[in-house]
């Protein structure tokens, strides 16, 4: 076992990514108890919100139960050693009504995060953050879409805003490990701030993946405990805490704990938990945003179509996270295309 | 002697500039009497000067030099030089049609209030997704009153978001919403953009959806259809693409907008709505004083 292993920063995702799990109805009360657990288990970073962030709770992507600033108090009440962050997407979030909140409601870290290739709008958010002395992140979403040279490009507009990591997300889990080595490996050594890796389950590749990113120069991992998150779920926190123990990287994780955590989240989101099916392993292959699962079910069942067509459809499309109004127009279209045409 | 065409000016030479030049020179009833920016070598002025429009660098003062020959200025520059040029328009009796979200005048969406702004000496054009979104959303809350929030959804291809749009997201959301709350009287309103880089370029999506348990589905269809109609009389490229419908408590109506390609390409329907709303609001100023 190698004692030179660097030390790797784990977020816990389970609250705001377990969001979309539960069609955003995660309740204070189941809040407060995770997020004492998350504490216990030594995670550096807890984040919470619903599932698109700040200000994203909508008609467009579903409603949360409880207003976002409850939210971030109750878990903020909690949290000593772990510090609290928030997923922010600017066109869902605006400064003035969303930011200002958060950063009066204590949070630590502010993970400002855009589709891929258009990094340039989050620098007004980004910007804020630092200009009010806490930490920001960049994240650049549905990452498997461009090339690593797009990727950088990108990144580095964030770093120049002034985010302190990049955290590269594979929101559809649509990456193989050979692709998270070259992507992350390629702005691992490029980057003057840390890489980070968010990853989902629907290939089954959400340890392969993160191990991979570690071992191509990944300091930050996203992890969520029994993989409550999106789709087929992200990479569950239990497992990450073992890998990353078994292969000596340094972390601050107490793996009992974060045992631990995992039996409490299985208890506590009982019923909501993700499972891989036929939905979540066609969404990968097309390369669509895992939290588009349940909406794609929901749209499906009620336009009488099969919903790994729409899936497929929306891949064809290049659909983005944020434009779940288009499941509806895809499925209305191929429920309109099914129809036999009258005969004369 | 044909119809006596209003004398206009156009402020800004960018792609919205530029654009509105093109659809000014095919009007009946719009005469371009100057073109005028800051630079006589951007790619906007030097299109002007082929198409044989006087064009000047001096911006405002060159139009207000023109003192009685001018009737109507579009301004297409940012919200910061649209509240400095607002009172100098003015104060020389020149009616402004905003393109900026400055929000000096009176909101204008023209398929809901334009004869209402008719005589405003400045009217707001609202953003893009305010010209796309508030008719249908005024349509399904007069059929449907007591709903208590609409939502505003709007993808557009990346290539169309130009650098200001990007460092305005904010703005373009906060005008939305106010736009949405002012014409429907609906308490809450929320604005969403999505920047698609897709190719080819994707046209401009909007999406109205509005919390009401069970709405009037045939008069909501009904007006949502004749509300359509009448955009598409400045917006042809305008088109419903999801008739209003119920799912998951939610009534959802979607509407695609092509634009005309005039000096922007077919995809930036974003930039097309607004451009045909300030046109459809300037030839009824000029059909009005022909009148």
């Amino acid at each position: 076992m190698s004692t030179d292993q660097p030390t790797i920063t784990v977020c816990d995702a389970t609250l705001r990514d377990g969001s979309h799990a539960c069609s955003h109805q995660i309740s204070l009360e189941q809040i407060r108890a995770y997020a004492k657990a998350s504490e216990a288990a030594g995670f550096d970073y807890l984040e919470v919100g619903h599932g698109n962030g700040l200000g994203a709770s909508s008609l467009q992507v579903g409603e949360s139960l409880v207003p976002e600033l409850e939210m971030l108090a109750a878990a903020r009440a909690e949290l000593k050693h772990t510090r609290l962050s928030v997923h922010v997407m600017p066109g869902f979030a605006t400064i003035e009504r969303e930011l200002k909140g958060a950063l009066a409601a204590g949070v630590d870290l502010f993970r400002v995060g855009s589709h891929c290739t258009e990094a340039d709008i989050t620098q007004r958010h980004i910007s804020h953050v630092r200009a009010a002395g806490r930490h920001v992140w960049g994240v650049l979403m549905m990452s498997h879409m461009v090339s690593k040279e797009v990727l950088l490009q990108e990144a580095r507009k964030m770093q120049s805003y002034g985010a302190q990591g990049i955290v590269l997300m594979d929101s559809a889990g649509a990456y193989v490990p050979a692709e998270v080595t070259a992507k992350v490996g390629h702005l691992a050594a490029a980057l003057e701030v840390p890489v980070g890796f968010h990853a989902h389950q629907n290939l089954g590749l959400s340890i392969a993946n993160s191990l991979a990113a570690l071992e191509a120069g990944a300091r930050i991992v996203d992890g969520t405990a029994r993989g409550f998150g999106a789709g087929a779920g992200n990479a569950p926190l239990e497992l990450l805490a073992a890998v990353l123990q078994r292969q000596g990287y340094v972390t601050s994780i107490d793996l009992y704990h974060a045992l631990d955590a995992a039996e409490l989240c299985a208890k506590l989101f009982a019923g909501s938990l993700p499972v891989s099916n036929g939905i979540t392993i066609v969404s990968g292959l097309a390369g669509v945003f895992s939290g588009f699962a349940k909406p794609v079910q929901r749209a499906a069942a009620q336009l009488g179509v099969d919903p790994r067509d729409v899936f497929f459809e929306l891949g064809r499309r290049k659909v983005v996270g944020g434009q779940e109004d288009l499941i509806l127009e895809v499925a209305s279209e191929l429920a309109r295309r099914a129809q036999p045409t009258p005969t004369p | 002697m044909g119809v006596k065409k209003l004398n206009v000016a156009i402020l800004g030479t960018g792609n919205i500039g530029t654009d509105l030049l093109i659809k000014v020179l095919r009007s009946e009833w719009l005469n371009c009497r100057l073109f005028a920016g800051r630079n006589l070598s951007s790619p906007g002025m030097t299109k002007g000067s082929l198409l044989n429009v006087p064009v000047s660098a001096r911006g405002i003062d060159g139009i207000l030099d023109l003192k009685g020959d001018v009737a109507l200025v579009f301004d297409a520059t940012s919200a910061e030089d649209h509240v400095r040029h607002a009172p100098r328009l003015r104060a020389a009796g020149l009616i402004a049609v905003d393109l900026t979200p400055a929000k000096v005048g009176r909101l204008c969406v023209p398929a809901v209030n334009l004869a209402d702004c008719i005589d405003e000496p400045n009217v707001n054009m609202v953003t893009c997704g305010g010209q796309a979104s508030i008719p249908l959303a005024q349509a399904i809350t007069r059929v449907n009153p007591g709903i208590t929030y609409l939502e505003s959804v709007s993808s557009i291809a990346s290539r169309s978001a130009g650098a200001a749009t990007r460092i305005n997201l904010d703005e373009y959301l906060m005008t939305t919403e106010h736009g949405l709350h002012e014409f429907t009287g609906c308490p809450r309103t929320k604005a969403i953009l999505n920047l698609n880089p897709a190719q080819p370029c994707v046209h401009m999506q909007t999406t109205v959806m509005a919390r009401i348990a069970s709405p009037d589905l045939a008069r909501t269809r009904a007006a949502v259809a004749a509300m359509v109609e009448a955009i598409r009389r400045y917006v042809p490229g305008y088109q419903l693409i999801l008739e209003p419908m119920t799912e998951n408590g939610r009534l959802v109506a979607m509407v695609r907008v092509e634009g005309l390609g005039d000096y922007l390409p077919r995809y930036a329907g974003n930039l097309d709505i607004i451009n045909c709303a300030a046109i459809a609001f300037a030839e009824a100023v000029a059909r009005r004083r022909h009148a």
